[in-house]
This record gives structure tokens, sequence and C-alpha cells, in this order.
């Protein structure tokens, strides 16, 4: 579990040391650590300097081993060593059935919906297995940067739904990681290639991984990325490509029995191997011998490339449409991101298609975890000068369940993030005390071609005739594209209270079971992290209302008002050096009341300015 | 934070349908850079709770003023005119809507989908026309006569649905 920093009582943290970020790419085969050391934003690499850490986690009696030595070993024991998780997370057992044969674990669902595979340290969840994967990256990042991580930005892909999103946000809560911000892939290229190369225009990127497809047009604009379109396929990727030659090796063999899951690891292992050997050379020979199949011949770029064919295209076609949803007929550049871009003849294809030459200058395996270090050394506040702002859209629509089993939507994709919508609903039967709202995600007509999310059942309903109750359920769907939803029946006032059943989530009694699990018993150990953290907030607090104070405390408020806020600050460091964590939690309740008004004025005051300072400074910047 | 404030107040441009996009645009940019939850990242829950009020009122307001047809729909909510679900329409314009929607038919059944997609956007630039034409009929009655600007809204609703269809069957034709 990872313990924020200390400061001894007494001993006044200095509020402009810096702050240790890091940007962490989770992906599908290979994940990766970020950060900023000595001002250069670069991936970090473990003891052996390899930076990328294969996304595996192997199960043994002995414990879990993650990365190289998991990846090793998993033709030997392949149930226990999990490979492709984020394939998984947030999805339901059906779902992973579409996902086709190279996933052969052992399934047992759990309540919440969420599969568990089975291995031989008891039933494991996604979230779990990717959490291991973070904690590896979390103590690379630490020892690295020297010390405990303040906080880190995780990247997702774009077209991630939002039981993905939640799924990874809990991954990193077990891991107890203080989250920034989960950043879309793309977003994050086009941030480290936008403020390497200073690019203007509308930019396309690219992101072909091990298992997801997305495509993003961002805008840049004097430092403000706004997404316009994105697009892709979360079921699409490098894995796809290695499955079409494994099966081509079959057919040539002429195999004709069921694989066992030892061959089918080292057809796929295989696989890979002569893709990528054929990323530089016209062809390949290829000699396997697994149990009763055997197999020796040939491969050529080109029959690669038939094989590889539709796949590819499938990805250009979602190109075309994201492009016409961003309403552009060209772009100024192309980025290329993920290691299957490597493929020459998907590079071939995305220079036809875009006609240009696509970037590639920085890593494609790295590049997206740069810019998430770049965007999380922002966010902690270690570069308050920096104009850079990322506008980020929704990637699906948000729709209800109505009548007859269709999609009502609710909120478009490529709609603005954070964004907030309001709908209406009625009751259908005199006296209707509840009611059920499901929601999905999707821009099919039929939910069932939808990703259920969540069912909300509406209780306490007033008792009124048939129509006339009118309930009003608003979506939230935060800066993360992580949605919240709450309800109120508008004529009478009355909030209608909400269960939420996520359908492929982890509900709120597994999360605090799991982090139980994952943490020490010791209760010292509880305590002393409980009062870290209170005193870490308290400090948060102090070092914000001081700075807010000097800035803006003479111009926004009374003497008075300033008196009873400093009053409140001294009162608090007091408190934050005592070693009550309740006091202190208190202490920032109180403190944070007391000065909610002038936060609501600091607010407004900015947002009236926002045109008149900007406009100086973009004065500025032309003469 | 002063939710009575109306969306042309927030990016302080003047009430009116003729609305300078690029100009709308560069203030969203330039609003967003001031609340966006990414500058709150350290702030109070409080703080951040207002910053993610304020980013969503911002997108909303833009939203609804970038596009011509929620601009109106709006701008006609602040004379408190409010749109019907089924309006009574003008009999000829039902007629010429119901042959639009005939010939996009017609155009969707054609065998080769390279004349089809030549006739299309012929049918793309009518469409387009009749909006532009309709805009400014909207833009005309606006300040002096609500009741007349709704029902050009009505009518732009219906171009609106015919100008998707033609999208619609577009995609179709190219195979996105």
């Amino acid at each position: 579990m990872a313990l924020l920093q200390i400061t001894e009582p007494g001993q006044a943290q200095d509020p402009h040391q810096r702050k240790r970020a890091a940007g962490i790419d989770l992906g599908t085969t290979n994940s990766l650590i970020a950060g900023v050391r000595g001002g250069v934003t670069e991936t970090l690499a473990d003891h052996d300097g390899s930076h990328l850490l294969p996304s595996v986690v192997r199960y043994t009696d002995a414990g879990v081993v993650v990365g190289l030595d998991a990846m090793n070993a998993a033709q030997e024991d392949p149930l226990n060593t999990i490979i492709s998780v984020k394939r998984m997370m947030g999805r339901g057992i059906e779902d992973l059935k579409g996902l086709g044969a190279q996933l052969l674990y052992e399934f047992a669902e759990t309540d919440g919906g969420m599969v568990r595979l089975q291995t031989i340290a008891g039933a494991v969840s996604p979230v779990e297995v990717s959490a291991e994967i973070l904690k590896n990256l979390v103590q690379r990042g630490s020892e690295s940067l020297a010390g405990e991580l303040d906080g880190v930005v995780i990247t997702v892909p774009a077209y991630f739904d939002d039981a993905q999103r939640q799924a990874t946000r809990d991954a990193a809560r077990l891991v107890g990681l203080n989250v920034l911000r989960l950043l879309n892939e793309p977003t994050a290229a086009a941030v480290a290639y936008g403020l390497d190369s200073a690019l203007e225009g509308v930019i396309a990127v690219y992101d072909l991984g091990g298992g997801t497809f997305d495509i993003s047009l961002l805008r840049l604009n004097k430092g403000v990325f706004e997404v316009v379109a994105t697009g892709g396929d979360s079921a699409l990727g490098g894995d796809d490509f290695d499955r079409r030659i494994a099966e081509w090796l079959v057919a040539q063999a002429g195999y004709e029995a069921e694989l066992n899951p030892k061959q089918l690891r080292t057809l796929l292992s295989q696989a890979r191997e002569l893709k990528e050997t054929l990323s530089d050379q016209e062809r390949a020979t290829v000699q396997v011998a697994v149990d009763d199949f055997k197999f020796s011949g040939e491969l050529t770029r080109d029959t690669l490339n038939t094989l590889m064919a539709d796949l590819i295209d499938q990805s250009i076609k979602a190109c075309r449409r994201a492009l016409r949803d961003a309403g552009e007929t060209s772009v100024a550049n192309v980025v290329l991101v993920g290691g299957s871009t490597r493929v020459p003849a998907v590079r071939d294809a995305v220079a036809a298609f875009f006609g240009i030459t696509p970037l590639s200058d920085i890593d494609p395996d790295r590049v997206v975890a740069i810019g998430a270090a770049i965007q999380a050394n922002i966010l902690v506040g270690n570069k308050l000068e920096d104009e850079m702002l990322l506008l980020d859209v929704l990637p699906l629509s948000l729709g209800l369940e109505t009548v007859g089993g269709l999609v009502e939507k609710v909120i478009g994709r490529n709609t603005a993030i954070p964004v907030a919508r309001a709908q209406e609903f009625t009751t259908y039967k005199d006296g209707q005390s509840a009611m059920l709202i499901h929601v999905v995600q999707g821009e099919r007509e039929l939910v069932s071609d939808c990703r259920s999310l969540a069912r909300f059942e509406l209780r306490g309903i007033p008792p009124m005739v048939a129509g006339a109750a009118r309930i009003e359920v608003l979506f939230q769907v935060d800066a993360d594209g992580l949605l919240s939803v709450s309800a109120a029946e508008a004529t009478t006032g009355v909030k209608a209270s909400i269960e939420v059943l996520p359908s492929y989530g982890l509900n709120e009694n597994e999360i605090t079971d799991m982090l139980k699990a994952s943490i020490d018993h010791a209760r010292a150990d509880i305590d002393l992290r409980t009062l870290t953290e209170a005193r870490v907030d308290a400090g948060r607090v102090v070092d914000a209302l001081e700075s807010a104070l000097a800035v803006d405390g003479a111009r926004l408020l009374s003497a008075a008002d300033i008196k009873m806020l400093q009053q409140g600050l001294v009162t608090l460091q007091a408190v934050a050096e005592g070693s009550d964590p309740q006091a202190i939690n208190e202490g920032v309740e109180m403190l944070g009341k007391a000065s909610e008004d002038f936060a609501a004025l600091r607010m407004d005051a900015a947002v009236r300015e926002a045109f008149t300072g900007q406009q100086v400074k973009a004065l500025e910047e032309d003469f | 934070m002063d939710f009575n404030q109306n969306y042309f107040e927030i990016f302080q441009l003047p009430v009116s349908f003729d609305l300078d996009v690029d100009q709308l645009a560069l203030r969203y940019r330039q609003l967003q850079s001031t609340v966006h939850p990414d500058k709150f990242v350290s702030a109070t829950d409080h703080e951040k709770r207002l910053s993610l009020q304020w980013a969503t009122q911002i997108n909303s307001a833009y939203d609804t003023l970038r596009a011509p047809l929620p601009r109106a729909i709006y701008l006609l909510a602040l004379k408190d005119v409010n749109i019907e679900d089924n309006p009574q329409l003008d009999p000829m314009f039902l007629m010429e809507q119901i042959e639009l929607r005939e010939h996009l038919e017609d155009i969707g059944e054609q065998e080769d989908s390279e004349a089809a997609l030549k006739s299309l956007d012929a049918f793309k630039a009518d469409v387009d026309a009749r909006m532009a034409g309709l805009q400014l009929e909207f833009a005309a009655h606006y300040d002096a006569d609500a009741g007349k600007a709704e029902q050009v809204v009505y009518k732009l609703q219906f171009i609106n649905k015919l100008r998707q269809a033609a999208d619609h069957l577009e995609e179709k034709l190219l195979d996105y």
C-alpha cells in the first residue's frame, strides 16, 4: 500500500517542493511508467534496464509474479498465467466468449456480473490482476523518482466504456494510488507530440495496440487540445493479427483436432514472432512442434498482408467515420501509437488514407506513457505557468432503455466532458412508487446491442395518478469520463433513492473486501495511514487557502473575513500537529466550509476576467 | 455561480441569432482554461465541485450556441416560447417535405451507387440552401415576432432531420 509522504509534526512542508508525478500506460500486452527526471520526461526502466513490463501476471503457490518471468511461464502454466487482462476489464462472461479462443481461463462469475478467473491462488478478478501490474510499475516509479508518488495519470483507450474505466479506477484504488486523471491514450500521445514539436491544426492519432484500436482527431490551438472526434474498436488489435497467423499455421499443417491450451499458446507466440520478423523482412521460415502439432514452412509478407487485410480495413473505416464526425476532410498530421503500427501494411494503409506520412519519431510503445507523465506533472502542480489544457469527449453515447428494448439516447458520443443532462420520466400506474431505469452505452438502437452499464431503482416516488409524477434523472459525466446518476421527483421535490447495480463492475462491498485483503491487517499500520492521510489533506487545504488569500484576499474579502479565515488556518495547523485523525478531518471540513464563499467569489471573478486576462497575454505574444 | 446568467452572457456575446462562431470557439477555450477540473486537481472539495459545475455549464452553453437549430430554440426559450412536440405545420410545407423524402428514397434505391452519390450531392446542396434560407427567416423574425420565429424553428427541425437522413444514406452508400 502506497503511503504518502509524511512531514514531521512541527516541520513545515514546503509548498513549492516538487511533487512526484508519473504517467502509467496500462496496456494489453505491455505496460509502462514514465516520469520527469532532470527536466526530461522519459519512461522508467526496471533493474534490468527494460522499459516495457509485459502485462502478464502469474499466480503461484509461492506468490504473485509479474512481467517477463510470468510471460516465460505462460506456456507451461497457462491457466495460472493471466495475459491480456485488459480485454477482460469491466466485462461479463458473455462478452469474453465473443473475444475468441485465446482466452482459455476458467471463469467464475460474481454477483456484480464481473468475471473471476480460477487460479491456484483462488479466484481473482481482472481488477485485482491489473492492480498487480500497477503495483509493480508504481514500485519501479518510486525507486526511479526516489520517493512515493504524489499522483499518477493512468491512460485508457478512448473507446473504453464506463464499466471499463470504472474497473481501471478500481484497480488503482486497490493499490492506494492517487489518480489525478484517467486520460485517453490517443490524447496522451498527442500531448507527447504536441509539446515536443508545437503542432497546430487538426491531428489524427492512430493507435493500434495489442487488443484495442483507437482513432482520435484533436484540434490543437495555443496549448489547448480539443478532442473533436473519437472512434475505434475495443476488440481489435495486434493480437488479432497473431490469431490470423496461428489459424493459417493450423490450416497449413492440416491439423484438425482441437488445440490444447499449451499448443494454442505456442502457436500464438510463434505467430507473433513471424509478424515481427516480417516487419523487417519479406519472408520468414517457421518450424513448430508442440505435442502432436507439427509444421514447417515459410510465410511471406504478401500472404501476411492478405491475412490481415480486412482487419486493417476495419480500422481505416473507423478513421473515415471519425473524420466525418469531426466535419473535417483532411488533417495536418498523423501520429502513430502502439506496437502494432510497426507492421508495414498498417503504416502504408494509414499513409494512403490520410495522404501524409505519419509521424513516428517517438517510440510508438512509449509515447502514451510519456504524454501521460507530461499531463501528470502539470496536474500535480509542478508547472503552474503551463497553459496546456485537454478538453476531452465522451467516446460512446449514453442512453436509457425504453419500452420494447429500444435505446433513448441521453448524451451523444463526442460530446465534450464534463457534461450533465437531465431526462424526465413519468409513472405509468396510479400510485406507482418505484421505477427501474437501465443505463446503457453504445450507438445501436437496441438495448441488446449496447453495453449495459447499470440498473437504477428509484424508490420513494410520492403516490400520484399515472403520468403525474415528473421524475428528473440527472446524468453527470466527469472529466475522467465516469458517469454518476441522481434523481428527484420534480413536482414535490422528493429525492428518490437510487440503488446502483453496476452490470459488470465490482460493488462497494467487494472493493472494501479487496482493500482489506490487500493492506496489512496490523492495526498500527492502518492508524498511521489514516493519520498520514489526514495530515496530508490538512496541509493541502492550508497551502491552497494561504495562496488564495495572498492572491485574491484583499480584493475580494472584507478585513473581517480575511481575519476569520486566517484564524481558521492557525487553528487547523495546530490541530494537524496533534495525532487525532478525526479531529484533523473535522478541522479540514470546518475550514473548507468557512472558505466556501471565498472559493465561489474567486471562481466568479476568474470567469469574469477570463477574456481580458488572456487577451492581454495574446497581445503580448503577438509583439 | 450565477445560473441566471444566460448562455450568451457567459461568453459575453450579444443575444442574437447571428453569432461569430470563431469568436465563440475562442472564448470557449479561454473559459475552459480558467474553470476546467484539470486546473483544480489539488483544490478543496468545494472548489472541485464549483469547477465541475462551471465546466459543465460552459460545455452546455457552447453546445447549445454553436449549432444554428439549438441556438434558435434557446433564443425562443429566452422569450419564454417553448417548442411543442407535435406542432401544426403549413400543409404546403408538409407536402414539400413528403416529396423531398420520396426523392431521397428514390436516390437510395438507385442500382448504380456512383450515380446515387452524385444525385445525393445535389440533394444535399438543395437541402442546405433551404436550411440557410430558413435561418435567415428566423433571424429576421426573432426580434419582432417570436410566434413567426417559432414556426420557422419547426420547419428547421424538419429540414435538419432530412439532412441527417441524407447523411445516413451517404454513409450507407460509402459503406462506413
